[in-house]
């Protein structure tokens, strides 16, 4: 257990340290920040001066290496646009995202398991069949679209749902949350539905894609052979199961939410990390970029470190030191 | 409840598949008796129906496959399409099954006790504690060392043969009246096989359990069985008390799986196989169903044979059986 977790860990330095090479000099390409940043009757004393003052004058495998200095400290550059830290900039949105995105998430399980399992069970039924159809949309549907339709329906044609922001929120652990207010919920529910429906449609497909294959396993009908009732043999040996692939997938999934949840985020102007990228990437306000990529990569690392650690206690099959790193 | 009737009669047991290529006649009329502290051999080659028997009388049929005619009679009562609620306090309960994978009928990601208390408490309001006892006592009494331990253990932590006592173990656990063994040695190799035939044998005779051991290898059923039904394509071709059948075979079909068993006497000479293969049930030419590989086939056998009485408790359904 110990030497795997330290072997990841130093592969995992190896790959941030490698990400922030490529993401850094790769930001520097793009356009040029003074263009936007600066007003454009500016003489050129002001514009020197500008350039200056961004650090933009030095060569760029010098202004690396200041960066990867300050890294270490904790800095990962300051915003351009809000002349802030840019690692404060998007600690502050981080919560609202990781609050929808794990919202989301636990729409595509909790309903997602349960559906996938009815289909599997009874795949020629019209539940089984209808179940299918809309993972199928889900799947197929673009999700703005889906988006914009939600707002419509449920915001500005029945009314009963805010559409933009977050509502009301309390503080929890020092994080502030939409989840335990009424207005806070009513905020959250039609963003978590909209970024869940992806996930929602494959869950379904996971889950039922297992149902199928284990009910035909001979320790199903060894059970069955026991006079195990439906229910046990369905919520115990089947689920236990599907759990498996289910976990592994949509934990190395909750990064592709994360990231997929800027649609949504732009959609719904949820104050989250998603918006504030859209809005750096417009503004070419490189450090917040930067550090933006460079905390994904890192949530990516930590995601795939905690789906091993989990699979490896959910199949007793599976040893840690047999996953390979 | 000391009924007079037998532990299992099985009458004109007929189990279909309803394929979309058409019907398959996997168990065709087949009757056989077994009583308490009895072991049945039912013998044949792979894809007679043998397992397909054995599921049948467990209610374990599924579609496209049903149970499409004659009765199997438990203590008397009928439980052929019995509704699935009253056949599951049967099932596991008074009437347990062995099945012939070891590897595939444990659950992989349950531990052994989870896996025997739950079959404990489907049909006996005991405590965890006190099913967890009898768990271990009974996994000690089918010769898994150190039962305390194990229980705590996962499926793939065992061997093949250690697994399939964990099995033998799960379907004594409820004291069944009767045991249906589908092939449970077949996996395993010669000498774990012949440990767990003995101790099956000695358990079965101390509980005065019925048994039914279902095997394609005669050598297993010489020692073991008290009688034997040879089945093929659906029917059973040939019945009687073990050595008889053994020692002087009716059926040719008996006839060529003797021959196909190594013995000691023979050693080295080539096995004398059975010519052919198992015909497709879906079709099978009118007539005897052995016809096409008989060697004593003959005009006679194109209508199909009855069973007929040979001997006292000897039946063999053939126009030509080997008598002298
Ligand atoms: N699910 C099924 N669908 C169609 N036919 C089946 C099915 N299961 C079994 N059968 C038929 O029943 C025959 C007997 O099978 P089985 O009882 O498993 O044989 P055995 O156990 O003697 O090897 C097979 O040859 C096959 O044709
Ligand atoms: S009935 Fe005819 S074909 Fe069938 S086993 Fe007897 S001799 Fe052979
Ligand atoms: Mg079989």
């Amino acid at each position: 257990m110990t030497v795997f977790i330290t072997r990841r860990l130093l592969q995992s330095c190896l790959v941030i340290f490698v990400m922030s090479l490529i993401v850094f000099f790769g930001v520097n390409v793009i356009g040029n920040p003074i263009d936007i940043l600066i007003n454009p009757e500016a003489d050129q004393a002001e514009i020197e001066r500008a350039i200056k003052a961004l650090g933009l004058d030095r060569p760029i495998h010098e202004q690396y290496l200041v960066f990867i200095q300050r890294a270490f400290e904790g800095d990962l550059g300051r915003s351009f646009v809000f002349g802030e830290p840019a690692l404060k900039l998007i600690m502050q949105r981080m919560p609202a995202t990781l609050e929808l995105a794990l919202c989301a998430m636990l729409i595509s399980i909790v309903l997602g398991i349960p559906l996938g399992m009815w289909a599997g069970l009874k795949p020629e039924s019209a539940a089984g069949k209808s179940i299918m159809g809309f993972s199928i949309l889900g799947f197929s549907l673009p999700s703005f679209w889906v988006g914009i339709m939600l707002i419509m329906i449920f915001a500005v044609m029945l009314g009963v749902l805010p559409s933009t922001g977050r509502g009301q929120t309390v503080g929890l652990f020092g994080l502030q949350v939409s989840f335990l207010t009424w207005d806070g919920l009513a905020h959250l529910l039609l963003p978590a539905v909209n970024l869940a429906l992806f996930k929602l449609s494959l869950v379904i497909r996971l889950a039922r894609a297992g149902t199928r294959e284990v009910v035909l396993q001979d320790y199903v009908k060894f059970a069955r052979a026991k006079g195990l009732s439906p229910s046990r043999i369905v919520l115990v040996h089947v689920m236990k199961n599907i759990m498996i692939p289910v976990v592994t997938i949509l934990g190395l999934e909750l990064g592709s939410v994360i990231a997929f949840s800027v649609v949504t985020e732009t959609i719904f102007a949820w104050p989250g990390m998603g918006k504030l990228i859209i809005d750096s990437i417009n503004l070419l306000d490189r450090p917040v970029i930067v550090a933006y990529l460079l905390m994904t990569v890192f949530m990516f690392i930590t995601i795939n470190l905690v789906v091993d650690i989990l699979y490896s206690i959910l199949d007793p099959r599976v040893r840690l030191q047999d996953i390979k790193g | 409840m000391t009924s007079n009737f037998p532990t299992l009669v099985v009458e004109d047991l007929r189990t279909y598949f309803y394929t979309k290529a058409g019907v398959v006649k996997a168990v065709d009329g087949i009757s056989f008796t077994v009583d308490r502290g009895e072991i049945l051999g039912l013998v044949g080659e792979s894809g007679s129906g043998k397992t397909v028997t054995g599921f049948s009388i467990m209610g374990l049929v599924d579609p496209p496959g049903r149970v499409a005619g004659g009765r199997i009679l438990f203590k008397g009562d009928d439980i052929a399409g019995l509704p699935d609620d009253a056949m599951r306090t049967l099932r596991g309960n008074r009437i347990a099954m062995i099945f012939q994978d070891p590897m595939m009928t444990l659950n992989p990601v349950l531990r052994i006790d989870t896996q025997m208390i739950e079959a404990i408490k489907a049909h006996n309001a005991v405590s965890n504690d006190e099913a967890r006892r009898r768990a271990r006592d009974i996994l000690g009494r089918v010769g898994i060392p150190s039962p305390d331990e194990r229980l705590k253990a996962y499926p793939h932590q065992f061997s093949g043969g250690m697994r399939q006592r964990v099995s033998i173990a799960i379907a004594l656990l409820n004291d069944p009246d009767l045991i249906v063994a589908d092939e449970p040695t077949t996996a395993l190799d010669v000498t774990i096989q012949g440990q767990i035939l003995y101790e099956v044998q000695k358990l079965c005779r101390e509980s005065r359990t019925a048994m039914i051991w279902i095997t394609h290898d005669l050598s297993v059923i010489a020692g073991l069985a008290d009688r034997i039904s040879v089945m093929y394509a659906g029917r059973i071709v040939e019945s009687g008390q073990v050595d008889e059948v053994l020692d002087r075979p009716l059926h040719p079909y008996t006839r060529g799986l003797i021959g196909s068993v190594p013995s000691e006497n023979r050693r080295g000479v080539p096995l004398a196989q059975i010519p052919g293969m198992t015909p497709s049930l879906l079709n099978l030419p009118p007539g005897c169903a052995f016809r096409a590989r008989c060697p004593r086939a003959d005009n006679a056998c194109l209508t199909p044979p009855e069973m007929t009485l040979a001997a006292p408790g000897r039946e063999v359904r053939c126009f030509h059986p080997h008598l002298a």
